[in-house]
């Protein structure tokens, strides 16, 4: 577990995002995470793997203190966002999750129009103040989304007239549409077909150019084509994490290979 | 039976084998049964219907006697001044004479034998309320004195039964109030034009009347009242329950007290109205000594009923928003209370409504706990306008029911099934509303 630290070394030469020491979650008695100590770079996109039920979602969700939608639900450790730790009593989750945008494993998008979806955030966060500014914040968000061309002559009809790959897109134009700083990505594209993934992957490779990307994946080839660093999580433990090439190519520790090599999982 | 392995081998598709056969044939049972509930529904249904419509559309119409009378000063205004006050003293019994007098003179201008009939058979013809009328007439207006005026009143009940086939010649012959003299010299006077029979607008504006006047009695007050509790039910009970529904729903932290909120609500939900009427009774009445008869006391105790279906609605229907929708308003950083007004409350909407109609329905029809604060009593005096008027003695429309079921003239039957028809009327609106803002609701996705 030590050498786990090692690579912070080597993220060095991007600035980091999110610093997390000994983060320990708790589901009621169930031990979740258990002391996880992860970086997380900026401009980049970090992909997590490892098989189901390994807390690798639950730990994404930390990231943007979703879990505190869970009663039952008990982080400790230190989460640092920009050196801030984000479970300090001062921090308004609200305030947090305009920053770190997240994605979800299913498309859910609002029953609103395509263009009420886009504007949300930046409604409820007063980021436009009038209707120029408004259509101006949609228009870029679906562009940065690659659904622009596809939406800008249905903008006012319902998001979920949209194919499944559509809404995926409309939900990740709408999570960048409050500028966020981190975007966290659960499983984005289980539920979409080969094509319409390809499509999201490409999108996550230009967004990384401005932006922090988090990806939870069950794909480990999605990790290999795009993150440039990959966190193996298993039973609540994080056994390595390092640049995705040496991840996959030469693992260090001998449960990363099992599961890679498709033997545990 | 040569095959105990039953090898499928053996077996052809095109004959059923004897398992199949059984399943088959208690398939055919169990929709047979279904089929048999619905048919006993619908057979209820239908009887019911026709029994309610048979014995209460005759309420809507209503036997009306027409003749003119000369309103001769001397009786009605002695002092000859047209002073209200001064008038106010002739009491009913002066102008029960100028009725009697005219109607017996209508009678001869139309060359109508009175035959058998005597003189209490003839003013028996009219309702007892007709001096009264017309004395409130003239009151209300002194300048008809002296003029020659249209009146028209009701007939009596018998005379009514007679015209809807209630009251029959045998009857009448052992009927102290009404006599076969009688009913033929009713039906001359109809063919005279003396008599007519159409739709009654009173009864469904009009108050209660006393037992001794059926054919007076109408639905008015009590349809007021009636809508007076559903204003105040509705006003109070649908910010409650909801409030509550979303703060249970969503805010309130799982613990045991939560727990024990949640199963006396289902319970309350369940506990008989009447008990709700004893607790207004002591709360609103004896307590916080609003008056007895008020809609508004019968409204905060329909209101404590109808809670309960409010609030387990509403929380049924925003359990049924998908989660997927919080997560998706939480994540971009919406607060709880944007989430939950910007998209639960809006997509648990038409669940919401629907159940805060179902809940008013019933309350509308709901009778016990108002006899128990008095709204049974006999009201003759309009409320008045809201919102003085939840304070006026009032009727209620089940209530009304239940007291004309309770008395003796066979005309109330008719207008106990009347007042029937007019609250299942009410209910299918509320209902039909129901079903009109779920859809709209529903299209707004």
């Amino acid at each position: 577990m030590k050498d786990t630290h090692k690579p912070e070394v080597a993220v060095d030469s991007n600035t980091l995002k999110f610093t997390a020491r000994n983060v320990q979650v708790y589901y009621g008695d169930t031990h979740a995470i258990k002391d996880v100590s992860v970086d997380i770079g900026d401009t980049s996109v970090t992909a997590f793997i490892g098989p189901s039920g390994c807390g690798k979602s639950t730990f994404l969700r930390c990231l943007n203190r979703m879990n505190d939608t869970i009663p039952i639900c008990r982080v400790t450790g230190d989460i640092l966002l920009d050196g801030e730790d984000i479970y300090d009593s001062r921090v308004d989750p609200v305030q947090l999750r305009a920053k770190v945008g997240m994605v979800f494993q299913k498309p859910n998008p609002f029953p609103k129009s395509i263009y009420d979806n886009v504007a949300y955030g930046p409604r409820i966060h007063g980021l436009v103040s009038n209707k120029a500014e408004t259509d101006e914040v949609v228009e870029t968000s679906l562009r940065r989304a690659a659904l622009w061309d596809e939406a800008k002559d249905r903008l006012l009809q319902p998001g979920t007239g949209l194919s499944g790959g559509q809404q995926q897109r409309l939900c990740i134009a709408r999570a960048i549409a409050t500028s966020p700083e981190v975007l966290l990505m659960d499983e984005p594209c289980s539920a979409l077909d080969p094509i319409a993934t390809a499509q999201i992957e490409e999108l996550i490779d230009e967004l990384s150019h401005r932006l922090s990307v988090v990806i939870v994946t069950h794909s480990m080839q999605q990790a290999a084509r795009v993150s440039q660093k990959t966190a193996f999580f298993h039973l609540g433990v994080l056994v390595e994490h390092g640049d995705t090439g040496q991840i996959f190519t030469n693992p260090v520790d001998p449960r990363t290979e099992s599961y890679i090599t498709g033997r545990i999982g | 039976m040569t095959d105990p392995t039953g090898s499928p081998a053996a077996a052809t598709l095109f004959a059923q084998d004897s398992r199949t056969q059984k399943r088959n044939a208690s398939e055919a049972r169990f929709r047979a049964y279904g089929l048999a509930a619905v048919v006993v529904a619908m057979l209820a249904l239908v009887v019911l219907l026709t029994s309610v419509l048979s014995n209460g559309l005759g309420a809507f119409r209503q036997t009306f006697v027409v003749f003119y009378i000369t309103l001769d000063a001397k009786p009605i205004d002695p002092k000859g001044n047209r002073d209200p006050a001064e008038m106010a003293k002739v009491t009913t019994f002066g102008y029960a004479k100028i009725i009697q007098s005219a109607l017996e003179t209508a009678l001869a201008d139309h060359g109508l034998a009175t035959g058998d009939a005597s003189k209490k058979d003839i003013t028996g013809l009219l309702s007892k309320e007709a001096p009264a009328k017309l004395r409130d007439m003239v009151l209300a207006d002194p300048t008809l004195i002296g003029r020659t005026i249209r009146f028209e009143t009701f007939a009596t009940g018998r005379i009514d039964g007679y015209f809807k086939g209630r009251v029959t010649m045998e009857t009448a012959a052992r009927d102290n109030n009404t006599s076969p003299e009688q009913l033929r010299l009713a039906d001359k006077m109809r063919a005279a034009g003396l008599i007519s029979v159409g739709f009654n607008p009173y009864f469904l504006t009009g108050p209660d009347a006393s037992e001794l006047r059926p054919e007076a009695a109408g639905l008015g007050i009590a349809i007021l009242g009636s809508a007076y509790m559903m204003i105040i039910v509705l006003v109070l009970a649908l910010p409650i329950g909801v409030a509550a529904s979303v703060y249970l729903e969503e805010f309130a932290p799982q613990n045991w007290l939560t727990d024990i909120i949640e199963v006396n609500i289902s319970n309350l939900a369940a506990v008989p109205s009447i008990v709700f009427g004893i607790l207004g009774l002591a709360l609103f009445i004896n307590f916080a000594g609003l008056p007895q008869s008020a809609p508004l006391v019968g409204a905060l105790v329909l209101t404590l009923m109808t809670l309960p279906t409010i609030i387990i609605s509403t929380r049924a229907s925003l359990k049924s928003v998908p989660p997927s929708i919080r997560d998706a308003a939480l994540g971009i950083g919406a607060s709880k209370m944007q989430t939950v007004t910007h998209h639960v409350l809006p997509l648990a909407m038409p669940g919401i409504l629907t159940g805060t109609i179902i809940g008013l329905a019933q309350a509308l029809g709901e009778t016990a706990p108002l006899l128990l604060i008095g709204m049974v009593a006999f009201v003759r005096d309009f409320p008045s306008a809201p919102p003085e008027g939840f304070f006026d003695p009032a009727a209620a429309l089940p209530v009304q029911v239940y007291n004309w079921t309770q008395r003796a003239d066979p005309a109330f039957v008719e207008r106990a099934s009347g007042a029937i028809i007019v609250l299942l009327v009410f209910l299918l609106i509320m209902n039909a509303v129901a079903i009109m803002l779920r859809r709209r609701f529903e299209r707004r996705w």
